[in-house]
């Protein structure tokens, strides 16, 4: 996994509550059995005008000029500013990568939901809950060019070119992971000889979940 | 300590707390499908891990899987990108030694109706699946939940979750559902109350009355939506249903193992005095029929509603989220649901695929027919065993007569990946559990109901009560 330690970027808004899954990679796309190649439909629906599929590049399809994320001043912005219950829905990692692949790092937003927020830290994407008056305050100034540095060690938003700073709260350990870059199933067979003694432990004690 | 249900399970499979607050949760079943997995078993033959544990693992393709055309297994695929899909789990499945109910299997399904068919869905297992309905399997008194795919590839490499717990939250509905009024209709009217986040951080447990009536399929439809309130993961608690359900089933436990594992499964319920963080009351008996008028489930009315009109909402997130929804939806406020005219409807799905949706919507059907100004009727059947099972009542033919397409297992239109999807602009009733836009095809509004709901509404051509008829 790619590690995070200081991002700094523009950030692009998207303004709207319980954006989902399906929203930020439609099914269509989904059918793919690899990782990467999701960038160019991230928010396909909202993105282009004409129904995409899998292996069209943007420049064969139709902008929506009205989408933010198709406005000038926001290419190539690396921060996503977005509303409550962020990445509700489908648990497709597809999301995630999708995300990442077209050039966001960090999300911020009010909320996240569960399993969207889990499948950020496996990716090096990182989702930012700030409180929901901060969010508004950087949504009033995103069209004028919000450009951010997200420090996670600090665990800081610090808006450039002004003196504000926003703390923001991570789990220590998500944090850990995410500035080292640590593989995820390595951490976890270190402690092998752990779950194996459970294991045996549970054998006994439910001997019907084990069919061998 | 007084312990909810959530905690008991918890419990029995926490394999310890790391220094940072983390725990490992054992999983005892992770269910696998063509589109999340793919990814997990790349990432683990470049790594050169095995599964931990081969026998933990079962799978079916459902999402992209043809309705049509079955016999023919992998020849009935015309879309070349879902067939290599589709391959690949087949491909992996026997490269890793895992068992699989492949296409032409008749036990082949929605991998939330094949779990719990073949018992091997059991009370107080953790079960993972890559696919947010997970949920589904928490009517066992099951810890299930859907994670993501590199979540997939940790559990198949290490037989464990990271995770943190949970909070409870207690969903208490007593009385008694009226007659016509489901199981759907009453997570939906949870869901309009909770809102889409309301449950997220939290495990559900329903519990009340209402609940102890219900079918173990009522309960699969319950919980199969506690994740479109947020929370990953709905409960209900063991009794005589639960056993009842699971004895005989393939998987299940025999001889001298049933009896101890349901001395054990008896334990599954939460101790009288147990805290909740969060706790709702509802009653059953005030639950009407319920149609989503929007683009996100919590957007739901009773069917002898209006769709509101967003200018009222005090909330300006929410009248925002409205008006978008209305316009996409093409939809005037204040029009009465019922007023809502229909180009398809969709019985079928993870939530409402069962035999006894089947039943129910054929029961409403009864010598009816599909109204003219609907383009077509699909009932899709959530597995091989059902379709069969349905046939052997008479409930294919009832559908047949009625207009209706009599398909194969899938998930089908549920979300479109495989042919079956909704036209541009085109309404929708549906038994599925999301209404997001383009879900069920690239500008498709779906409304979501019952299947009761839905089959009256395949007849009058829009929606109608489903109190009414009988």
């Amino acid at each position: 996994m790619q590690a995070f330690t200081v991002l700094e970027g523009f950030a692009a808004p998207l303004d709207r509550a319980n954006v989902d899954t399906d929203q930020i990679i439609p099914k269509q796309y989904l059918k793919s059995i690899k990782r990467t190649g999701f960038g160019d439909y991230l928010f396909d629906a909202w993105r282009f005008t004409d129904p995409g599929k899998i292996g069209m590049t943007p420049n064969e399809r139709s902008l929506n000029r009205e989408f933010t994320l198709n406005q000038p001043q926001y290419q190539g912005a690396s921060v996503l500013l977005a509303r409550d219950n962020f990445g509700c829905g489908s648990s497709r990692e597809h999301a995630v990568w999708a995300l990442q692949e077209y050039g966001f790092r960090a999300v911020i937003a009010p909320s996240f939901a569960d399993i969207f927020f889990g499948n950020c830290f496996k990716n090096g994407v990182l989702p930012i809950a700030l409180e929901t008056e901060i969010v508004d305050q950087l949504f009033a100034q995103v069209a004028e060019g919000l450009q951010l540095r997200v420090d996670l060690a600090a665990q800081t938003v610090t808006v450039l070119g002004a003196d504000s700073v926003f703390a923001f709260a991570v789990d220590p350990a998500l944090k850990q992971k995410m500035l080292s870059g640590m593989d995820d199933i390595d951490m976890t067979l270190a402690e092998r000889t752990l779950i194996e003694t459970f294991e045996s432990q549970h054998r006994q004690r439910q001997p019907w979940l084990f069919r061998d | 300590m007084a312990q909810t249900l959530y905690d008991k399970i918890w419990q029995a499979h926490d394999v310890g707390q790391r220094a940072d607050g983390n725990s490992l949760l054992y999983i005892d079943l992770q269910l696998l499908h063509e589109v999340t997995s793919p990814q997990a078993f790349e990432g683990l033959q470049l790594a050169e891990r095995p599964l931990w544990r081969v026998n933990a693992n079962l799978a079916t393709p459902d999402h992209n899987v043809p309705t049509t055309d079955r016999d023919k297994g992998f020849a009935g695929i015309t879309d070349e990108i879902a067939l290599a899909q589709v391959v690949t789990l087949d491909d992996n499945c026997k490269k890793f030694g895992v068992q699989q109910f492949e296409i032409n299997d008749p036990r082949q399904g929605i991998v939330h109706v094949v779990g719990p068919e073949q018992g091997a869905t059991l009370p107080g297992m953790t079960i993972v699946c890559g696919d947010s309905h997970t949920s589904t399997h928490g009517a066992f008194a099951a810890l299930a939940q859907g994670i993501g795919t590199s979540e997939v590839e940790h559990v198949m490499a290490t037989q464990c979750l990271v995770q943190n717990k949970a909070k409870n939250f207690a969903i208490n509905v007593s009385g008694s559902l009226a007659p016509g009024v489901t199981a759907k209709d009453l997570v939906l009217a949870i869901i309009g109350r909770l809102g889409t986040a309301g449950a997220t951080g939290h495990t559900i447990e329903y519990r009340g009355a209402a609940i102890r009536e219900l079918s173990m399929e009522a309960r699969m439809t319950l919980c199969n939506m506690a994740i479109e309130a947020g929370a990953r993961a709905g409960l209900v608690a063991v009794d005589d249903t639960t056993i009842d359900y699971i004895a005989g089933r393939p998987f299940a436990p025999k001889g001298e193992q049933w009896d101890q594992a349901v001395a054990y499964w008896r334990t599954l319920v939460s101790d009288d005095d147990a805290e909740f963080d969060q706790i709702l009351d509802i009653d059953a008996s005030q639950v009407a029929p319920q149609v989503t008028w929007g683009t996100s489930p919590e957007m739901v009315s009773g069917v002898d509603q209006q769709v509101p009109d967003p200018q009222s909402m005090s909330d300006s997130v929410q009248a925002e989220s409205a008006r978008l929804a209305l316009d996409y939806m093409g939809l005037q406020p204040h029009q009465p649901i019922t007023d809502i005219k229909l180009d398809r409807i969709f019985i079928g799905s993870c939530t409402n695929a069962r035999i006894e949706d089947l039943r129910a919507a054929a029961a409403v059907i009864g010598n009816g027919h599909v109204a003219n100004n609907i383009k077509q009727a699909l009932v899709v059947p959530g597995s091989g065993l059902v379709k069969a099972q349905a046939e052997k009542e008479g409930l294919a033919q009832v559908f047949i007569d009625a207009g209706f397409e009599w398909r194969a297992a899938g998930c089908s239109m549920c979300l479109g990946m495989n042919p079956d999807q909704l036209g541009n602009g085109e309404h929708c009733a549906s038994t599925s559990n999301r209404n997001f836009e383009g879900r069920q095809g690239y500008g498709g509004r779906t409304h979501l109901v019952s299947p009761a709901m839905a089959a009256a509404a395949a007849v009058a051509g829009h929606f109608v009560d489903v109190r009414e008829i009988s």
